[in-house]
């Protein structure tokens, strides 16, 4: 019986992925093309909130700065449970071509918040995205949740 | 009008303010000035009917290791002529007068010359940083910057 909730709540939350739009560099572009008509990423459940307090799913999509880390630290702090996160493109991985010799250039945002999917490219064609996106659902279906119980 | 005669009209009106011409290797060619009359210098290439320089295209910061320089881009929508000009600060205490009154648009390219270079500009209406952080330490394009450990508890 749990196993079925489970099943169910998973598939309700994968099937919904609201993601925050928080595009800071050229993968935002690529973000866009896979929200538009073409690549579609609606059919996924995934649509893009401007707000985090609406979001299930951060795309990190693109250079994060040491300037601009504490706003996406910040942005991940209001997004309500359960949240994912996926680094989108070299940059937010590694900090991609500015990984060697750079002073303001965060190298990962995973040294930040916690990431759930890394999808490399620079950047990540939409069919890339889109991928990571699948690889997320596969990921939010294994998860238990038991509800109540001390765990 | 050409950069020779725009540098004898300079130097016929400030003397040895005006130091010398760079005309090899520089387009536009650069008038190299006294850092202390630059506000003067470019109110008077400003005003001028025959120079009119009204746009600043550029003020850029350079580190020469043994000094600093700011370079000003200038070119007039009237006269369709653009000349460079040059001030030579040294490395200890780099300051020079601004020029944001001159050229409002100066005011920003400041804020980065300040920001990236630590160039001090007497006299402006704003000068903060304007890329990194406030309590960033230390100016990153200067050749001899060490870069931090870390900021914020964020490795570098």
């Amino acid at each position: 019986m749990v196993g079925n909730a489970d099943l169910f709540v998973n598939w309700a939350r994968k099937s919904s992925l609201w993601y925050l739009l928080f595009a800071t560099a050229c993968c935002g572009i690529e973000l866009m093309q896979a929200g538009a008509s073409r690549y579609d990423m609606d059919r996924f459940g995934a649509v893009f909130r401007a707000t985090p307090r609406q979001a299930d799913l951060m795309l990190v999509a693109g250079t994060i700065t040491h300037k601009m880390a504490e706003r996406v630290k910040r942005l991940y702090d209001q997004m309500p449970e359960p949240k994912y996160v996926i680094a989108m493109g070299s940059c937010a991985n590694t900090g991609g071509p500015f990984y060697k010799d750079s002073y303001c250039v965060v190298k990962g945002v995973d040294l930040i918040i916690p990431v759930d999917v890394y999808i490399p490219g620079c950047p990540p064609r939409p069919e890339a995205l889109i991928d990571g996106i699948m690889s997320l659902q596969k990921i939010i279906m294994k998860k238990k949740n038991v509800y109540g119980a001390k765990a | 009008m050409e950069a020779q005669a725009i540098f004898d009209t300079l130097k016929g009106k400030f003397g040895d303010a005006v130091v010398e011409l760079q005309a090899e290797g520089f387009d536009p060619a650069f008038v190299v000035v006294a850092p202390a009359s630059v506000k003067a210098i470019a109110l008077f290439l400003r005003d001028d009917p025959a120079l009119s320089f009204d746009s600043l295209m550029c003020l850029s910061g350079v580190d020469y290791k043994e000094k600093f320089a700011v370079a000003y881009h200038l070119h007039s929508m009237k006269h369709r002529h653009a000349i460079g000009m040059k001030a030579f600060l040294p490395r200890e205490t780099p300051s020079l007068p601004t020029v944001d009154d001159v050229w409002p648009a100066a005011n920003f390219q400041e804020r980065e010359a300040f920001d990236l270079f630590g160039i001090v500009f007497e006299g402006s209406k704003d000068l903060r940083r304007i890329l990194l952080p406030e309590d960033w330490e230390g100016h990153p394009l200067r050749k001899d910057y060490k870069y931090p450990d870390s900021y914020h508890g964020i490795k570098i």
